[in-house]
């Protein structure tokens, strides 16, 4: 499943034995596909002196903080921005 | 020195901190196995310290004063740092990020300390601590704050975590009162801190009123 620039997208809640790139405080968190970066190796092969192949896409999304954090204290505008792999995003 | 009562062996400020005792077992493994040579080792180290803000302060600097140029740097930062002499290291993607009067963005990467070194130089201290990486994206307000920066709420903030292959350089807003600078004056005006995004530069006080 391949995202575009607008997309919601939910951060997958799974959890992960060893090397990966999504933080534990986005996952199961909604946000929007702001851009897509392109393809680059899987760190979660490639951590582990595999070749990282596939490559997997990887996309900068957009949350709004007072979603990710109860009682956020700054303004409602305020956003969190991340680059997170497409094999751990989920249409929304 | 030590004024407390109870027994320990003395602590000594010549042992090794446990990490660099496991770099360098680390190091003398891979040389020992010819993964690298120890002469590769010295010169990372080399190029890494040869890396100072004052290369992404000639960036920003060119941006300020040349419209297209900031375009592009917007556009491909690896690209624009290439154009200028400057070598913008392995990360496959630079992103430059620009802060106006309505958007400020501040760099983080909560998962290690990915930073655009090859721009900046080797990241502060501060910036690999735990404390940042924790409160930079749950209230990033208040560590703008801490850092004598106190964002207006009508800003919108953007963090931005460097989570993975792309590396991010804040173009700060140009100050006020350096109309007429060149080039050169201006980048002195471009700190570290204000390309992570946790300053601002100031223009230098009026000469004697």
């Amino acid at each position: 499943m391949t995202y575009a620039p607008g997309d919601r997208v939910r951060v997958s809640a799974r959890s992960h034995q060893g090397h990966h790139r999504t933080p534990g405080y986005l996952k199961g968190r909604t946000g929007r596909v702001e851009r897509v970066r392109g393809s680059f190796t899987d760190p979660e092969t490639s951590a582990y002196g595999g070749d990282g192949r596939p490559e997997r896409r990887l996309y900068l999304v957009g949350f709004a903080q007072t979603e990710l954090w109860p009682g956020y204290p700054g303004a409602a505008t305020d956003r969190l921005l991340a680059d997170v792999f497409e094999h751990w995003l989920e249409p929304a | 020195m030590h004024d407390h009562d109870h027994d320990h062996a003395p602590i000594t400020s010549d042992g090794e901190p446990p990490a660099a005792v496991r770099a360098r077992a680390l190091e003398r493994l891979l040389v020992r196995r010819g993964v690298v040579s120890a002469e590769d080792v010295r010169e990372g180290i080399d190029w890494l310290v040869s890396r100072t803000p004052a290369d992404g302060a000639r960036l920003v600097a060119r941006a300020w004063i040349d419209p297209e140029f900031r375009l592009r740097l917007l556009a491909d930062a690896r690209a624009a740092a290439l154009e200028t002499g400057l070598d913008p290291g392995s990360a496959p993607v630079v992103v430059a990020v620009e802060n106006t009067p309505e958007v400020h963005h501040m760099v983080v990467c909560t998962l290690c300390s990915c930073y655009p070194r090859a721009l900046l130089g080797p990241p502060p201290a501060w910036y690999k601590s735990l404390a940042y990486r924790s409160r930079a994206v749950s209230d990033p307000r208040g560590v703008l704050a801490e850092f004598g920066l106190e964002l207006p709420a009508h800003v919108e903030l953007r963090v931005l975590d460097s989570t993975a292959d792309v590396r991010y350089l804040v173009i700060p807003a140009r100050p006020p009162g350096t109309e007429g600078m060149s080039e050169d004056e201006l980048a002195a005006l471009v700190t570290r801190d204000s390309m992570i995004g946790v300053a601002q530069p100031v223009a230098p006080a009026a000469a004697s009123a």
